[in-house]
């Protein structure tokens, strides 16, 4: 699992690459909450277009910095294009949250 | 009646050690890909497996170290997936089932796992013992 984070103004864009699983998301947990608190960040941005894997773990770790934005007003959003990852995300129920976007660009212009 | 012989066979054993998960979700589907499996279907398998080793692993076994079994079976273009561990066993199977239900609140989990299998796979069963360990079975058809 790779991480790699942007801020710009107050929104972290979080690019994942790899398999997102129970074993990668005490990582990107503990890596997106450091950012979020040191940065002070208000929105996220979820770019899910590197991932090769993610199950239900990843879900988790989504719902998690949702609420943890949106007590404090914030925004999130997810980028995806993989047929498995959007399969999940649907079944979830996540699209009822958040706004899923084709792009990082998409993404930042609906915020 | 007679149970029918499977057309192959195969059985994995490794410690419930997290990062065990991506090596048993990646076996069992190479041993699939025999069965020329699209992208898609491969990688429903390999979520659905991913689900069942992870609740052993943190559920079954959860602060100790146990063995996590798998036994793969194909029969014409089914393909059953058992995954084993001898853990505290699931008190409530029809609980734990529930959507959105997670044993362990505090640690973030989403409470999908089983949603997940039921979605992925076409056929789930549940045994479980507590404090013996559970089996899950799951089977999915493999289209031509």
């Amino acid at each position: 699992m790779k991480i790699q984070l942007k801020l710009k103004d107050r929104t972290l864009i979080a690019k994942l690459s790899g398999e997102l699983d129970h074993h990668s998301a005490k990582t990107v947990k503990e890596m997106l909450e450091n950012a979020i608190e040191t940065k002070a960040c208000v929105n996220l941005i979820f770019d899910l277009t590197g991932l090769t894997f993610m199950d239900s773990s990843g879900i988790g770790v989504i719902i998690g910095r949702y609420k943890l934005l949106q007590g404090i007003g914030g925004k999130v959003k997810i980028v995806s294009d993989k047929q498995s990852v959007n399969k999940l995300i649907t079944m979830s129920g996540l699209t009822r949250l958040m706004e899923v976007c084709e792009s990082v660009e998409q993404a930042i212009m609906n915020l | 009646m007679e149970r029918k012989k499977p057309d192959n066979q195969m059985r994995l054993e490794f410690l419930s050690k997290s990062s065990n998960e991506s090596f048993a979700r990646a076996t069992v589907a190479a041993f699939a890909s025999q069965l020329d499996p699209t992208l898609e279907v491969l990688a429903d398998i390999k979520t659905a497996v991913s689900e069942a080793v992870t609740n052993a692993i943190i559920h079954g076994y959860g602060t100790s170290c146990g063995i996590v079994h798998i036994e793969c079976e194909i029969k014409g273009r089914d393909l059953t997936v058992i995954i084993r561990d001898n853990g505290k066993g699931i008190s409530n199977i029809e609980e734990a089932r529930t959507p959105l239900y997670t044993g362990m609140p505090e640690s973030e989990r989403s409470g999908m796992g089983f949603t997940v299998m039921e979605t992925f796979m076409d056929e789930i069963e549940v045994e479980s013992v507590p404090g013996v360990g559970t089996s899950i079975y799951l089977t999915k058809h493999i289209p031509e």
